[in-house]
């Protein structure tokens, strides 16, 4: 029984279609790493799932319940079991970083201040910035935003986590000690994680499952061998880095041809 | 010629789907904000309402008072040199005292509220919107409107009449400085004919007036940082608009109310 699963997801911005019927299952208890190219609709997916905006049509459920479908107070049961840490971190600037992680467990919860404090010195503690929770999000680097942002995501002991992006423009060894976070969670909590990245090596590294996508659709879903298995052109292209060679697609080409006729009809 | 109905058309539309947008915020923002209230409601907004009661009121106190000390002495002034002529200084003070109770004084502090606040509250939400925050606020089971704008249209709806009143004050006050100076007359006795000549209904019209201004410049300050979309470029022009249209909206409201006062004050 899948944890979260999308059915014929299609969604459209002013009219050009995003997602083209996508369907995709994540299972409980495992590491789910989301791949694809820059605009192959990996961020509206997840935006998607987190329910942040409603598809054209197809469904959507996690953990039983439609979130296409369902009431707000629904969706916010659903949400309270996820755990999120977005692309920008988003943190809020406002807060101190011990306030960004407490929030939801001030809020949410009837836990008592002293017993949030320990939950949320721990949570610090997990992605290495236990000394760091007095300061405010300005004064902290790249890395240590994300990093807070896993450990906010943290804060509610969710059943789903989902990082978007949660390696990109960090130095290697902090993604690399990201990637290490996440395989202890996964192993230490069972939680399951969906994990949007282009990164291929900390997707080999993390991955139970990977899913490639591109141009809106699911271009292969499988283990790490399947896919490295996967005799697909794009699925090669994408693995082997080899550049996709602009120059010789045909509006282009056409482009070029029409700009060099003008400028020798030129007197 | 088609091209002018075309873009009156969009522009009317435009400025339709605004104005909707403006209804449809206040609505919620006015069912959430049985959260923001004292003992009843959630006490972590009602935290944030006080906080943003010292913000919008008490911070912007002295500006206040001495923009309605300067325009008190500007009206009194430009009365007497008129008045004088007819030997009629006296009416200064009737004009000093109704002036600033029925018009000056939410006047004035709504200017100064939309400079100071309605801009705050425009760059606060477009940079939430920017980095993602209002994004993770939906994540984390929190509703924006409940959030982020029910505190500030609370603190707004306590703290704009109560600073109009310190206008009124000071405004009148000033009048009474002049009048000492000019003519002898004691403060004491001053005050005694400002409050022959002012009635109870002026007052209340005064702050009917303060609380549609609160409103206006809240929503169209918080409306105008929900509509960011893309940069920080956004969000500084965001603030613009914010000021502008609040502005030119409290003038607009301003104008109705001193219309529907003329007529209703003459039966």
């Amino acid at each position: 029984m899948s944890i979260i699963s999308v059915r014929d997801l299609v969604v459209e911005y002013d009219g050009r279609r995003v997602l083209d019927g996508l369907n995709l299952d994540i299972e409980p208890g495992q590491i789910t790493v989301l791949l694809g190219g820059s605009g192959s609709g990996k961020s509206t997916l997840l935006r998607q799932i987190l329910g942040l905006e409603h598809p054209k049509s197809g469904s959507i459920s996690i953990k039983g319940t439609d979130i296409t479908h369902c009431s707000e107070a629904d969706l916010n049961k659903v949400r309270r079991s996820i755990g999120v840490a977005f692309q920008s971190a988003a943190l809020f600037n406002s807060l101190s970083l011990e306030d960004n992680v407490a929030l939801t467990l001030r809020e949410h919860t009837a836990l008592a201040p002293s017993i949030i404090d320990l939950i949320v010195w721990l949570k610090l503690a997990v992605v290495g910035l236990a000394d760091f929770g007095k300061l405010h999000p300005q004064e902290l680097s790249g890395g240590m935003k994300k990093r807070a942002a896993v450990a906010r995501a943290l804060a509610m002991d969710p059943e789903i986590l989902v990082l978007d992006e949660p390696s990109a423009g960090l130095d290697p060894i902090v993604a690399a000690e990201l990637d290490e976070l996440i395989l202890f969670l996964k192993e230490t909590f069972q939680i399951t994680a969906l994990v949007v990245t282009h990164e291929l090596d900390s997707a080999f590294r993390i991955a139970d499952r990977i899913a490639m996508l591109f141009d809106g659709k699911l271009l292969a879903v499988g283990t790490k061998d399947e896919l490295r298995a996967n005799q697909h052109p794009r699925v090669r292209q994408f693995l082997n880095r080899v550049p996709a060679n602009p120059v010789h697609t045909p509006a282009l080409a056409s482009y070029l041809e029409r700009y060099v006729q003008s400028q020798e009809a030129k007197p | 010629m088609a091209n002018v109905f075309e873009r009156a058309g969009r522009e009317t539309l435009s400025q339709l789907d605004y104005v909707g947008s403006l209804n449809i915020q206040l609505w919620a923002t006015l069912r959430a904000m049985r959260k923001a209230l004292p003992l009843i409601g959630n006490r972590h907004r009602w935290h944030a309402a006080v906080h943003q009661m010292l913000d919008i009121g008490v911070e912007a106190l002295p500006m206040v008072a001495l923009l309605a000390m300067c325009s008190g002495f500007i009206l009194a002034m430009q009365g007497a040199s008129e008045l004088r002529r007819f030997g009629a200084l006296h009416y200064v003070i009737d004009l000093v005292a109704l002036g600033f109770t029925r018009e000056l004084a939410p006047l004035l502090t709504a200017v100064a509220v939309s400079g100071r606040s309605g801009s705050a509250f425009a760059a606060e939400i477009g940079t939430m919107k920017v980095t993602e925050e209002i994004d993770a606020l939906k994540v984390m089971a929190f509703e924006p409107v409940e959030f982020v704008l029910a505190p500030k249209y609370l603190a707004a709806l306590v703290v704009v009449p109560c600073l109009s009143i310190v206008a009124g004050l000071s405004g009148i006050l000033a009048g009474g400085l002049f009048m000492f100076f000019s003519t002898h007359l004691g403060l004491p006795l001053y005050f005694r004919y400002v409050l022959t000549s002012i009635e109870l209904r002026d007052v209340v019209a005064g702050m009917i007036k303060s609380l549609a201004f609160a409103t206006i410049i809240t929503h169209v300050g918080c409306l105008e940082g929900l509509r960011v979309r893309g940069g920080p470029d956004a969000v500084g022009r965001s603030t613009t608009t914010a000021v502008v249209r609040s502005t030119f909206l409290v003038i607009i409201a301003d104008a109705i109310f001193t219309t529907i006062f003329y007529f209703v004050g003459r039966t």
